[in-house]
């Protein structure tokens, strides 16, 4: 295990056509040890993923994965978005979308962008992990919620990556899948680093050590010290957010 | 139906034959880059390309008479049109998304104001009604050259780089994840769309050729799982409408345009309402 954070970042800051959303960011994720965000609506964990991610970049500080910028080292990062943009009648099957995963590669397969033998059997494997394997070959259109979403964990599976980026995995499952979308993610914590974002403090305190806060500015807390009042400030106003200034470096 | 045929056989009509075959090669750009119009919902963008060709055309009109450049056929001006169109449009829609819908529109009307502008100022009768609703008596045999090698370009493209195409319609986010340069193939899908619009301005005309783009894919959507059967069946829909269609206008004495896209039309509200009383949407 290597002592080089997975994500890392200092002192960042980012505003939305100069209205700030994160402030003083500095933060580590280290290898294996699984962190989950949580925050209130708008407090800016999704724009805080998209800076991880390299989608945003920030107006001030660094934010560095692996070692890289994030642009570099996006081929290690496996993400499933809250939302994706798509229209729902948009006609591909499960394993059109787990297929995406395998994108990027090298060569001339890569070049354009096909698929081989390997990378279906990536995709099935995948798909196995998250007990989806058949339905392969329906149509996205037609599954629930619950099973979409599911899709998407897999193709984020499907990037063989060192950093899994989860936004809100348990959004629109119900008790039971989320009862066994916690055991895959203990199973895949051994393999690779699991950062979260959920509202769902309840899940996560099982999974990982560490609560990233984001509410403008950002605080880390261990899980096991995840008291009511700690709660209760995470999703207070800003003026609440003030008491954790002691806490701010793990 | 045999007055038909017997037309196209005919030496002395040889803009019949012109017009299927081009109508035909067509179809399968139209089939396979309607899937993607329609299923990434960019059919008003493409809408908007479809009428800036006016304005190339135009001066591509006005070059060749005027200018006196020979070898500036108006063809020659819709290409050189449905790419710029497409490159701005693509630009405006990629980097100025809040105002994205007014700045297509406007764009969608200077295109027209300046082909409009550019005929009124070439000599000689030029009727704009030929331009805008299709006219199969302009078709020579070099625009059938042309036909065949922008099918060529646009099918080999579409195919080479289907998958990254799906995944950039999909989801442009993951997909530039992924290291796939996103932007760049969407403007490349902008681009071949543009040049899949210029195939059959001279047989449908510019202000319904987007209905061929997306009333094919559309029917075809029905009845498919998978963005490649979509586009197989599109393919397919295109040619039966543009076959019927100079079929029943050469034999009624209607013109041709108008004809194909009341066909098409006439179809996809068939199989819409259809898919409302028997789902034949696969499950």
């Amino acid at each position: 295990m290597s002592n080089e954070p997975v994500v890392l970042l200092e002192d960042v800051s980012f505003a939305y056509q100069g209205v700030p959303v994160l402030e003083g960011v500095s933060f580590a994720v280290r290898e294996h040890e699984p962190v989950c965000m949580v925050g209130p609506n708008g407090g800016g964990k999704t724009t805080l993923v998209k800076l991880i991610l390299g989608l945003l970049r920030p107006d001030r500080g660094q934010v560095h994965v692996f070692g890289l910028p994030p642009q570099r080292a996006r081929l290690r990062i496996g993400y499933m978005p809250q939302h994706i943009q798509c229209d729902l009648q948009f006609p591909v099957t499960v394993m059109d979308i787990v297929l995406m995963g395998r994108l990027g590669q090298g060569g001339l397969a890569g070049l354009f962008g096909w698929h081989g033998p390997v990378d279906r059997r990536a995709a099935l494997d995948a798909l196995g992990e998250l007990g989806m394997d058949a339905f392969a070959n329906r149509p996205f259109r037609a599954l629930s919620g619950g099973q979409r979403q599911r899709v998407l964990i897999a193709r984020a599976l499907c990037c063989q990556p060192d950093l899994l980026v989860l936004d809100e995995p348990t959004a629109s499952v119900d008790t039971l899948i989320e009862a066994r979308l916690f055991e895959i993610l203990h199973e895949l914590n051994r393999r690779m680093t699991i950062l979260l974002v959920s509202h769902d403090l309840g899940f996560v305190s099982g999974l990982v050590q560490n609560v990233i806060c984001v509410n403008r500015r950002v605080f880390v807390h261990p899980t096991s010290r995840l008291t009511g009042d700690v709660i209760r400030n995470i999703y207070g106003t800003d003026m609440h957010v003030v008491h954790h200034q002691e806490q701010t470096r793990d | 139906m045999i007055e038909f045929l017997d037309a196209l056989a005919d030496p002395d009509i040889p803009f019949l034959r012109y017009a299927l075959v081009a109508g035909v090669l067509a179809s399968i750009a139209f089939g396979i880059i309607g899937a993607y119009v329609v299923a990434r919902r960019i059919s008003y963008i493409a809408g908007a390309i479809s009428h800036c060709v006016l304005g190339g055309i135009g001066a591509g009109l006005y070059l060749q008479t005027v200018v006196g450049l020979e070898w500036c056929r108006p063809m020659y001006g819709a290409v050189a049109a449905s790419l710029l169109a497409a490159l701005v449009i693509g630009m405006v829609s990629l980097y100025a998304r809040e105002r994205e819908d007014t700045v297509i529109g406007a764009l969608w009307a200077i295109g027209m104001a300046v082909g409009l502008l550019f005929l009124a100022k070439t000599p000689g009768y030029v009727d704009p009604m030929s331009y805008l609703f299709g006219n199969i008596l302009l078709i020579s045999r070099h625009d059938l050259w042309l036909v065949a090698a922008l099918d060529a370009l646009v099918v080999g493209l579409a195919v080479c780089f289907h998958n990254k195409f799906v995944a950039v319609c999909f989801d442009e986010e993951f997909t530039e994840l992924r290291g796939v340069r996103v932007k760049c193939y969407y403007l490349l899908l902008l681009c071949l769309t543009a040049l899949t619009v210029v195939l059959l301005v001279r047989v449908v005309g510019i202000v319904m050729v987007i209905a061929l783009l997306t009333l094919p894919a559309a029917v075809a959507g029905q009845f498919s799982r998978r963005l490649w059967q979509m586009m197989a069946l599109g393919v397919l829909f295109c040619m039966a409408f543009i076959a019927s269609g100079l079929c029943y206008s050469y034999t009624h004495d209607l013109p041709t345009g108008p004809t194909i896209i009341i066909i098409a039309g006439a179809v996809y509200l068939a199989v819409a309402v259809g898919s409302l009383f028997f789902r034949p949407k696969v499950s």
